[in-house]
Order: C-alpha cells, then sequence, then structure tokens
C-alpha cells in the first residue's frame, strides 16, 4: 500500500510506530505540534549542546523523535556520546521562525558598510597599548 | 561446615566465577542488542541500540580483562571466544532472540532494573579499588540504558492498541526466564558468605516494585509469579539460542585465530 511520499531513510517502519496516539500520555509527554500529528514520521527537533559551562549553545544538528523526553534521549545517543558538552537543549523544529532569503537584504545589507561598528575598526589609544 | 576461610586458591577461582557470571551476562545481552544494528525501527533507535550494545559489550570486555588479571591470563578474549556454551555463565533471559522491537525493550527494561540494583549494592561492596572503580564507571550507563528502556515501556504500553499488545506480550513471554535472576545455587552462597559478592535476592523486592510501578503506569498488566520459571544457564544448561549465537560471535575468531585488522 503506498500512502505517498516518504523520506527515504525511514522507510523501514513497523506500523505501531507510525500512528502512535498517546492516548493518555499526551500531556505528559507530547509536545507535538498540530502540523506534524498526522505525518507518518516522527517530528523533528534541533539539537543544541553546551560544551562548557557558562558557554553559550551550539547547534549541532537535528533528530526525529514522539516527544521531548524521547527527543533528549536521542539527541544524546547522536550528538553527545563523545564528550562533546555537558548540556543539551532539544527544540521542536516548526517551533523556530527563521529569516528567509528575502529578509537577508533588509536585514544583512545595511551593515556592509559600517565597519566602524566592529571595535576593531578603531585604533587603541597608545597608553592602554603600553599597559599592555 | 566449620570452616569459613578457605584456600586462597579456591577464593581466586570463586571471585573470577562471580565476575564472568556478571561479565557473560552482558557480552551476550550486548550482542543481542549489536543484531539491531541496521535493523533498528528509526535512524535514533537504531543508534541507540547500537551504543546500548557498545556499552554493555564494554562492560564485559573490562570485567574480562579484570578476571583475566586475577587468574594470569594473557588475554581477556579467551572468555569470549574459546569457552563453549555449558561453560557461559549467563542467565537465560539474555541469550533469547532479540525477537521485534518490544521484546528486546521489554528484556532491556527487567535486565537494567536488575543491573541497576545490583551494580548499586556491588559498588556498596566491593572493597578492591580497580574493580569498584569499574562498577561505577559502569553504572552511569546502566542507569541510561534503565532510562532509555522504561521510557519506551510507557510509551508502548499506553501508545496503540498495537503497541500495547506488542509489549504485554513481550513481558508475558519473558516472565518466566526473570526467575533466575534472583536464583542462589551454592557458587553464590559461598561468594556471599566470603564476601566476594552480593546477595541478588536482598533488592528483589526493589526490583519488583521499580517493574511494578513502571508497568502499571503503562496500563500493563504484570505477569503471574506463579508460574513455571527457567532455571540452570548460570549453571550452564542453557537454551538451544546460545549455541547459535555462539556460532556466528565466535566462528571467525576460531577459525581465524591469528587474523587481524588490517
Amino acid at each position: 500500500m503506498n500512502t505517498g511520499w516518504v523520506k527515504p531513510f525511514i522507510c523501514i517502519k513497523p506500523d505501531y510506530y507510525s500512528n502512535l496516539k498517546y492516548a493518555t500520555l499526551k500531556n505528559k509527554f507530547s509536545t507535538m505540534s498540530e502540523n506534524s500529528k498526522n505525518k507518518t514520521e516522527w517530528p523533528l527537533w534541533e539539537v543544541f549542546y553546551q560544551p562548557k559551562d557558562g558557554k553559550p549553545f551550539e547547534h549541532a544538528g537535528s533528530i526525529h523523535a514522539a516527544d521531548s523526553e524521547m527527543a533528549l534521549q536521542n539527541a544524546r545517543d547522536t550528538y553527545a556520546r563523545r564528550n562533546e558538552g555537558i548540556a543539551i537543549w532539544v527544540v521542536p523544529s516548526d517551533q523556530i521562525t527563521a529569516s528567509t532569503t528575502e529578509d537577508e537584504e533588509p536585514f544583512f545589507d545595511p551593515a556592509d558598510d559600517k565597519p566602524y561598528r566592529h571595535p576593531q575598526f578603531y585604533s587603541t589609544p597608545r597608553a592602554v597599548k603600553k599597559r599592555k | 561446615m566449620s570452616t569459613t576461610d578457605i584456600k586462597p586458591k579456591t577464593k581466586v577461582k570463586l571471585l573470577v566465577e562471580m565476575i564472568l557470571r556478571l561479565a557473560d551476562d552482558r557480552l551476550i545481552h550486548g550482542h543481542r542488542l549489536s543484531e539491531w544494528t541496521g535493523h533498528g525501527p528509526e535512524l535514533e533507535e537504531d543508534l541507540a541500540l547500537a551504543n546500548m550494545a557498545l556499552d554493555m559489550i564494554g562492560h564485559a570486555a573490562a570485567l574480562y580483562g579484570y578476571a583475566a588479571g586475577i587468574e594470569g591470563k594473557e588475554d581477556e578474549d579467551y572468555y569470549a571466544y574459546f569457552r563453549d556454551d555449558i561453560d557461559f555463565k549467563n542467565v537465560a533471559m539474555v541469550e533469547l532472540p532479540k525477537g521485534d522491537f518490544a521484546f528486546t525493550m521489554a528484556r532491556q527494561f527487567l535486565f537494567s532494573a536488575y543491573s541497576y540494583f545490583l551494580y548499586q549494592k556491588l559498588i556498596e561492596t566491593v572493597q578492591d579499588e580497580q574493580f569498584n572503580g569499574m562498577l561505577q564507571k559502569h553504572f552511569k550507563e546502566i542507569k541510561y540504558h534503565l532510562r532509555h528502556s522504561r521510557e519506551w515501556i510507557l510509551r508502548l504500553g499506553d501508545g496503540t492498541e498495537e503497541s500495547h499488545k506488542r509489549i504485554q506480550g513481550a513481558f508475558d513471554e519473558i516472565w518466566m526466564y526473570t526467575g533466575e535472576l534472583f536464583d542462589l545455587d551454592e557458587v553464590d552462597q559461598s561468594a556471599i558468605e566470603q564476601g566476594l559478592f552480593v546477595d541478588v535476592t536482598t533488592f528483589k523486592d526493589e526490583w519488583k516494585n521499580l517493574v511494578n510501578e513502571v508497568l502499571e503506569e503503562a496500563t500493563l498488566d504484570v505477569p503471574d509469579d506463579d508460574q513455571y520459571m527457567f532455571s540452570g544457564a548460570r549453571q550452564g544448561r542453557h537454551t538451544e539460542y546460545l549455541g547459535r549465537l555462539l556460532a556466528e560471535m565466535q566462528f571467525l575468531r576460531r577459525s581465524y585465530p591469528d587474523a587481524e585488522w588490517k
């Protein structure tokens, strides 16, 4: 039975995964958003990890998972097995609002000719240099 | 029954026997998990299963290495590759075929919960620094295995009609192999008497409570303990499945003993 286009690497899928409903666990675990609910694959999550205490979180990649706890575990198994960091965030991919290519001009171009917005644009005063 | 102090040589042998019991469980279970590699239900779960397999085989390798040191054997590979099924001391639960994903997870959960309490008690008891350090390191991974499998039990049990049916069936099927986890034979008895190993029956209730709690939350029925329970694998009376597993696992090493990674 062909139910339409399926991403190639998720083609092996016993049917008991494809329509997990989490009847009573819904409130406890599920953060599935409306538009991913009826798809035959698990929703996508973006994974961020913190390399060290106090450092900003960095984007590691993405994974599929049915809910947030499993997303955390899948993220750990995929991206945190080799001492990469000390903390992980997982965020449903469809919760991220991203700029588009159309935004490129108004968002980023104005900065093109404004090098003076970088601190490096200014020469360091002699007195400061001396102290170094 | 007046002597509690037996000859050192016997005591060493007893310790090795107990370490091998611990290690064989992990090697055979790890091998069964490794059979999922490339066959996982999802890419991410495929990785998770392979990771757990690696963890468990790693635990076994470290324990074999420790036993080899005690026995003065050159190579810990001997334990994995050159013993026959009758010499393996693992419980039957871990040698059963991997089954479907539900069966694999039911076994993982029951065995990880058992390992969790066993390692907790061992860490409190074991005096040897090297052995204890090893146990502490492995305990962290066991906690993760328990967490991962527990989450799956909840989701499969309280998921769809099909997933519920499969995971309930898995627990019903595997239940007769849970009794053996807490069996004590003479070897166990004397190891406990000499302070070499912990008494597994001391945490049976804790294990039972945890299992009951999770199964209940997963809307599953806890199978009846009052049924035929398999026993004897620790003493070498295995199911037919172990021989086949070993045939595959040991073949290369036995047929080409000098084979090397190039």
